[in-house]
């Protein structure tokens, strides 16, 4: 099936997106990469420590991955700013996902100084994916500053409580021209599935495959999942339907079909 | 508003008796709960909680990998100065004891600093006795720029301070503030800070609101546990917490449990907190408040350390000597002593070995410019 996903000019073949966060060991981070066929990964920059003299996460990245820096512990648009340049003038490339979040209890999103970051940014030749709540006039805002595409959240990051969003979701699927990458909040493969058969252009999952007791094979069912919730969306399943069709219509009388 | 009307209020209570009178169903509905009120985190911190330490622990393991992972983030601690105008009575650095004094020159403290981080660690913390006319705001200011070219995150756990002194800090590279009140007991309080700047127990509980009012990114609060009944003190020390996170939410705060135990020194612990109290106040401070970064330090033996990891425990120092220029000089000046003398790496190898990721760096400074290697 020739159905790649677009985006920053590259053209991906997976459209599960993973973190680097959470990871009893760094080294599983190489094989999670492989199980799950994912191609693009995103690693929190105030983790990133070039001169390591011990471990250091980016050695563990595979160089086929498409590198998405984060912004994370950012709380405002200037911070969120510095620290893309900084991931840059590092050699992070010019992908980056905004995180700006001043709240630490809930970690949800601002929407109004993701905006600014985003425009400031795309402006410097950034590819930007926010972070966002699913507010169709935050999104709206996100187009207009610039954005490559948009992540939602499904539920409060690191929650693993699934699509709580759903209906923003939606809406912002039906009218946001730009990918919906829904992250944040995805506890189970059935829940990423979900997102893609509802029109999802990709999906961000870490703490579910992080966590789970076995990150491998969570991996794994993450992007099966997520190419059969693809592929389902292509396919365009059936009308559902709240009453089994009737045997006997009440309205057949209406066809002529009269004894 | 500061803690300091809240506490009062608090303080007014009957609180051990409140914390005493809980319980087995008030335990059990604690447990059941999403979100706990500050009655749910008294029944965690009650006795009738302690025939259910293990549900709790499955309860507070399976929260901590939800929000922090398998991974413990490491620091270590650099002794500036040990001059000292506190007669703090459980302390070794007390103006009355007898020790030699010192304080790094700035040509010391570069190659204390260059040794740590020769070790591999990146988030530091400073201290200093309270001295401020030999080791103050511009003493600090001038180590801080020694050091933030070296290290990603400087915390401070220096004296308690004014805002604007606080923010002058911040710009000069520290991110992180701690400070203990010791206890929330304000009647203790005075008979163990009987002279010095620190007798005033108004201006010290402010301070965590203050350096979060001037942007500090992690506020770590702490009683030293044995002054008072470790449940009452607890149970305060989650409510301070629990205030700084609701009034300032950008903040990211952390609670150290440093616990004093019976040693051959003059004073000795008035409560003694066991094992299994330590873990349970850890355990009731994780589910109470999920997010909640705690710290743990080398006060505790290796053993206990490495057992607790699963349980709460978020942040853990290494490496560490509690004497001024202990890294370079030796030990003869040490503040107290500690229990776990392993270095960086085989903190790191212990923390693997129980299927935990060592995290060194957990952030990159950006105040001002990009540190000269960071930019390479």
């Amino acid at each position: 099936m020739n159905d790649l996903f677009d985006i920053g000019g590259k053209h991906l073949q997976s459209r599960l997106f993973i973190g680097t966060g959470k990871f009893a060991d760094d080294a599983l981070i190489p094989e999670v990469c492989e199980a799950s066929g994912s191609q693009v990964i995103t690693t929190a920059l105030r983790r990133v420590d070039l001169d390591a003299t011990t471990d250091n996460i980016m050695q563990h990245i595979p160089k086929r991955m498409t590198l998405l820096p984060n912004t994370s512990g950012a709380r405002n648009a200037t911070e969120a700013v510095r620290i893309a340049r900084l991931a840059r003038a590092m050699g992070c490339g010019d992908w980056i996902k905004i995180e700006v979040i001043s709240d630490s209890k809930y970690l949800l999103p601002d929407g109004y100084e993701t905006a600014k970051a985003t425009e400031i940014l795309a402006k410097e030749g950034f590819v930007v994916l926010p972070y966002m709540n699913p507010d169709l006039y935050v999104a709206r805002s996100l187009v207009d500053a610039g954005a490559a595409a948009v992540m939602p959240l499904g539920a409060p990051i690191g929650t693993n409580r699934g699509l709580r969003t759903e209906e923003m979701l939606r809406i912002l699927i039906e009218e946001i021209e730009l990918p919906i990458i829904v992250d944040a909040g995805i506890g189970r493969p059935s829940e990423a599935c979900q997102a893609m058969e509802m029109g999802a252009a990709a999906v961000l999952v870490n703490t579910a495959i992080a966590t789970a007791i076995d990150p491998l094979a969570m991996g794994r069912a993450f992007g099966n999942a997520v190419r059969a919730g693809r592929e389902a969306y292509l396919a365009g399943p059936g009308a559902t339907r709240t009453l089994a069709s009737a045997s006997s219509p009440l309205t057949e009388f209406l066809s002529g079909a009269q004894a | 508003m500061s803690f300091l009307p809240i506490c009062q209020e608090l303080n007014s209570q009957p609180l051990d008796e409140l914390i005493g009178t809980q319980d087995e169903n008030a335990v059990l509905r604690a447990l059941n709960k999403v979100s706990l009120r500050p009655e749910d985190f008294m029944a965690l911190l009650s006795p009738a909680a302690e025939t259910h330490l293990e549900a709790m622990a499955q309860e507070a393991h399976k929260r901590t990998v939800q929000h922090f992972g398998r991974t413990i983030q490491l620091f270590t601690p650099l002794y500036l100065a040990n001059h000292c105008s506190n007669h703090c009575v459980y302390c070794g650095f007390n103006a009355r004891n007898d020790i030699p004094r010192s304080q790094l020159t700035m040509d010391e403290l570069l190659i204390e600093a260059r040794a740590i981080a020769a070790t591999g660690m990146k988030h530091l913390l400073i201290l200093t006795g309270e001295a401020p006319n030999k080791a103050g705001v511009d003493y600090l200011e001038q180590a801080l720029a020694v050091l933030a070219p070296i290290f990603p995150s400087v915390s401070i756990e220096v004296f308690p301070m004014d805002e604007a002194d606080y923010a002058r800090l911040i710009r000069a590279g520290v991110d992180g503030l701690t400070i203990f009140q010791e206890t929330y007991n304000p009647e203790l309080y005075a008979i163990l800070h009987p002279a010095g700047p620190k007798r005033d127990y108004a201006y010290r509980l402010e301070a965590p609101d203050r350096g979060c009012r001037a942007g500090m990114r992690v506020v770590n609060l702490g009683g030293l546990l044995g002054l008072d009944d470790w449940r009452r003190e607890s149970f305060l020390t989650g409510m301070h917490a629990a205030h700084l996170l609701h009034a300032y939410p950008g903040v990211d705060i952390a609670v150290s449990l440093p616990r004093m135990r019976p040693h051959t020194g003059e004073f000795q612990p008035a409560y003694v907190v066991e094992d299994q109290h330590l873990v349970q106040i850890m355990m009731a401070l994780r589910l109470f408040l999920p997010r909640l970064s705690i710290t743990i330090s080398t006060r505790e033996a290796p053993a206990f350390r490495d057992n607790i990891v699963p349980l709460g425990v978020t942040r853990m120092s290494a490496g560490v000597t509690t004497a001024v220029g202990g890294h370079t000089k030796g030990n003869e000046t040490a503040q107290f002593e500690i229990s776990d003398s392993r270095s960086a790496d085989e903190m790191c190898a212990a923390l693997k070995a129980r299927g935990y990721q060592p995290v060194f760096k957990d952030w990159e400074s950006i105040s001002g410019s990009p540190r000269p290697e960071a930019a390479r």
